[in-house]
């Protein structure tokens, strides 16, 4: 056997042995999603079973040096572990914008102190993280931010507003973009720094979301304390990084498009609702839409595989994360859409048993920021135009 | 495996690149129109990808070929798409080895693929008999008689019918259209006795017949595979023609493209570049895109052909009906954004718009496959 065989056969003991039997189900749009940190409320004991276990073998975040608790695996191994995930639907132990979002970048930028202050913490789930980038008039136009932290001697003090910060009220800590320089030119003078949402004068508001729920706050900070250690890179070059984080936060969301291994199909919900006659879905311009939404979720499902060989392979353009991101947000807005036509009246009831809470026409209207979230479609269409196709 | 071409598939891709641009490059398609060419292929072009081995690329190894595999082959096809080279390739070297191979005898595969790889036979595929794809339907009828059948009905949109030496006819020996069982598969000479052929040019200036069978009498041993079941080779030969029909209009989606972008850097309208419009910057973007879902389905459904995997003919379908779609929107956005210059004969980029429709068509469009892909899946 090869070493990848043996990998795989021991990975497959290894979850058969240690992920319980109701971690064997795909959480579908959020639901029985656990994301950590000090506030978190575990749904069932096998939830923190599942997550204390991958985070003690580091793969909560697979590809992580194992000195800082990660899995260490290389990446023919972490396709190989996502398979034998898939294959008994195993679910993520961990939702994490620490593991998507500012781990990588405190890999690649951050000190070493840094790295060992928050990682270990990142993959156990122990600390959840929130991103304070926008403001209310920084979104598109994210270097235009205002906030700021100025320079006390041995730290910072920071003040300003930021907005639309997810999860802002439930984590723990955040990294935010602050200015640092006002006088240097837009991009120059940013800083990525990090605290704790418990700091004095941090105050996240939630804001109600056209699906009901509060998912996001806007996050108003009032002579709060910055610590000089805690900022990642270097003083005024935070831009950089910033935008290294962006494409990581772009190819988690673009994977919205992939339907979770497992489960059911659009083409099966809608057979089983409206029925079929002679293999054909009684309502023929429904089948249609479906079929095309299938056949374009294929191709994106096998696109997402392809651009992931092709960089193993030292192939391809890289660069991909923009249209991973247009593409598959504007897939999982259709996804949802056609879901809805197919659920029919019942699915518009809002509250209450039969349309489980209303849960296709609220996440429908959850999918509508996908789009928006981590850079809009126009904003990734751009990002193509200039950077793959060159057009100015 | 992984989703990415081997080396040697690469380095075949890079030869195919550099021969089809040098010996047919679009220019020769039109000139090749422009002389009224009956047989809507150059001969010694077809001579020169023989001697290379070309039409020995699917033929297995104990019949005198390479067995390089579908993935090989389709980098060819695809560089034919960015070209437009017209050749027998899709109909004798991919339908007619694949149904040769799958449903032939030892002695028909011995004699037929031998002669495919050296080049000394072509074959065409004759299977729809309405305006529209839809192989089931099959009801031309084949009757027994003596030893052998006699065979009666018409065939349209068979290309290279009008000079493919022999002819592969899907006809009727029990049932009736629709029934999955009955259907037969022959093989015909062009020019056997009762069997009439009418060249009808197609918008791509390339061949294709419509043919008419009047009391043909075959012998027994013209039968490809067994009576009656005929239908799961046929379907088998069209999952791979369309998995190279994909690529093919991968090819032609590819070149529309990479020939407007360029235009969209030199033509200046308003004082600036056409190509710093946002308006067609996102366009193109999202253009781009789609492209890049074409490049991962048909490498899918080529790797699945080579593995024997069971999903083929749902990837088969999926890869059609995506090509047809990107196909569609790559050339009419090609000529929209060149302006009125795509409009002009004389431009080159009218010329994949007239290849792709054909293409598209050809063995089921998007329709086709939509429907038979939800089929597949249960709806
Ligand atoms: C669900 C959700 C969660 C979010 N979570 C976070 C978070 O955790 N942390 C955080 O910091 N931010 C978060 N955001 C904010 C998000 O990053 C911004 O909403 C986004 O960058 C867009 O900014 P904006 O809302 O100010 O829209 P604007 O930038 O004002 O855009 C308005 C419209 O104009 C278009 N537009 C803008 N500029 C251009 C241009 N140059 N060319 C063409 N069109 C253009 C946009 O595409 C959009 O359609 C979240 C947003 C959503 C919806
Ligand atoms: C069939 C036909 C008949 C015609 N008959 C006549 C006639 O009888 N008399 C006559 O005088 N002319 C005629 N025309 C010419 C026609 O008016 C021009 O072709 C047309 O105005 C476009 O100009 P263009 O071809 O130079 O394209 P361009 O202006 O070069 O345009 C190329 C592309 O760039 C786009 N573009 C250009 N500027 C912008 C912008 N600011 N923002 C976004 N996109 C932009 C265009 O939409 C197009 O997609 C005819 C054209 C055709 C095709």
């Amino acid at each position: 056997m090869s070493d990848l065989q043996v990998f795989r056969q021991e990975s497959r003991d290894w979850l058969e042995e240690n992920c319980p039997q109701s971690m064997r189900s795909p959480v579908i749009a959020g639901e029985g999603a656990c994301w950590g940190g000090r506030n978190w409320t575990f749904t069932s004991e096998d939830q923190k079973l599942w997550l204390e276990r991958m985070g003690a073998k580091g793969w909560t975040a697979p590809d992580w040096p194992t000195e800082y608790g990660g899995g260490g695996l290389d990446k023919a191994e972490h396709k190989i572990l996502k398979e034998e995930m898939a294959r008994i639907r195993a679910r993520s132990p961990l939702d994490s914008f620490g593991v998507w979002m500012i781990g990588p970048a405190l890999l690649k930028f951050g000190s070493e102190a840094l790295k060992q202050q928050h990682l270990p913490a990142i993959i156990r789930g122990e600390i959840r993280w929130c991103q304070g980038y926008s403001e209310p008039n920084a979104g598109s136009d994210l270097a235009g931010l205002q906030s700021k932290a100025v320079d006390m001697g041995d730290h910072f003090i920071a003040n300003g507003q930021k907005v639309w910060t997810s999860y802002g009220d439930k984590a723990d800590w955040m990294f935010c973009l602050l200015r640092t320089d006002p006088d240097a030119k837009k991009q120059m003078g940013i800083s990525l720094v990090l605290f704790d949402m418990e700091t004095p004068g941090v105050t996240p508001k939630p804001i109600k979301l056209i699906s009901g729920s509060s998912p996001f706050c806007e996050t108003f900070l009032d002579d709060v304390r910055v610590e000089k250690d805690q900022v990642v890179g270097e003083v005024n070059q935070g831009w950089t990084i910033a935008k290294y984080l962006l494409t990581h936060e772009r190819e988690m969301i673009g994977g919205m498009g992939l339907t979770d291994a497992g489960s059911k199909t659009l083409g099966a919900i809608a057979a089983k609702t409206v029925g079929t006659t002679d293999g054909r879905l009684n309502d023929l311009f429904m089948r249609t839409d479906v079929a095309r939404w299938e056949i374009d979720a294929a191709a994106f499902a096998f696109t997402a595989e392809r651009v992931t060989d092709e960089a193993k392979a030292g192939q391809g353009i890289g660069a991909t994360s923009a249209m991973l991101k247009y593409y598959g947000t504007e897939l999982n807005k259709r996804r949802f859409e056609t879901m809805l036509k197919i659920g029919g009246s019942d699915d518009l009831i809002w509250e209450g048993d039969i349309s489980n809470n209303g849960w296709t026409a609220r996440t429908l209207l959850r999918t509508k920021g996908n789009s928006i979230e981590g850079g809009t479609s126009e904003v990734q269409l751009n990002i193509i135009a200039k950077n793959i196709l060159g057009l100015g | 495996m992984a989703l990415v071409l081997n080396e040697e598939q690469q380095m075949l891709k890079e030869s195919a690149q550099g021969f089809l641009s040098e010996h047919a490059p679009v220019s020769e398609l039109r000139a090749q129109r422009d002389a009224g060419s009956d047989r809507g292929y150059s001969s010694t072009l077809w001579s020169q990808m023989v001697n290379m081995g070309w039409a020995a690329i699917l033929v297995p190894e104990e019949y005198g070929g390479l067995a390089f595999g579908h993935v090989g082959m389709a980098q060819i096809v695809e560089q034919s798409g960015r070209t437009l080279t017209a050749s027998p390739l899709l109909s004798t070297a991919i339908l007619g080895v694949t149904a040769i191979n799958l449903a032939g005898s030892e002695d028909q595969k011995t004699e037929l693929l031998g002669a495919i790889a050296g080049g000394e036979l072509t074959i065409a595929l004759a299977v729809d008999e309405k305006i529209h794809h839809d192989p089931m339907q099959t009801a031309m009828p084949a009757v027994a008689k003596g030893d052998g059948y006699v065979l009666n009905g018409e065939k349209r949109f068979v290309v290279d019918g009008s000079t493919a030496d022999k002819l592969i006819v899907a006809t009727r020996t029990a049932g009736s259209p629709g029934d999955m069982k009955g259907i037969s598969l022959f093989l015909v000479d062009r020019t056997a006795s009762g069997v009439s052929v009418q060249r009808t040019e197609m918008l791509d200036g390339r061949n294709a017949a419509i043919i008419t069978f009047t009391d043909v009498e075959v012998t027994a041993d013209a039968m490809l595979g067994e009576q009656d079941r005929g239908f799961r080779a046929l379907s088998a030969t069209l999952d791979a023609g369309n998995a190279h029909l994909s690529a093919e209009l991968l090819g032609i989606a590819q070149e529309s493209f990479d020939r407007t972008l360029q235009y969209m850097k030199e033509r200046k309208q308003f004082g600036a570049l056409i190509g710093s419009f946002q308006a067609l910057q996102h366009r193109t973007a999202h253009w781009w895109s789609e492209i890049e879902m074409c490049k991962s389905v048909v490498l899918k459904v080529l790797q699945s052909l080579d593995e024997g995997d069971v999903r083929g003919s749902a990837l088969a379908s999926i890869a059609k009906a995506k090509l047809c779609e990107v196909a569609e929107l790559s050339t009419n956005e090609a000529i929209q954004l060149h302006g009125g210059i795509g409009m002009t004969d004389e431009y080159e980029i009218g010329f994949f718009i007239k290849r792709a429709r054909p293409a598209q068509m050809l063995f089921g469009d998007y329709n086709y496959h939509a429907n038979r892909f939800a089929l597949i899946s249960g709806y």
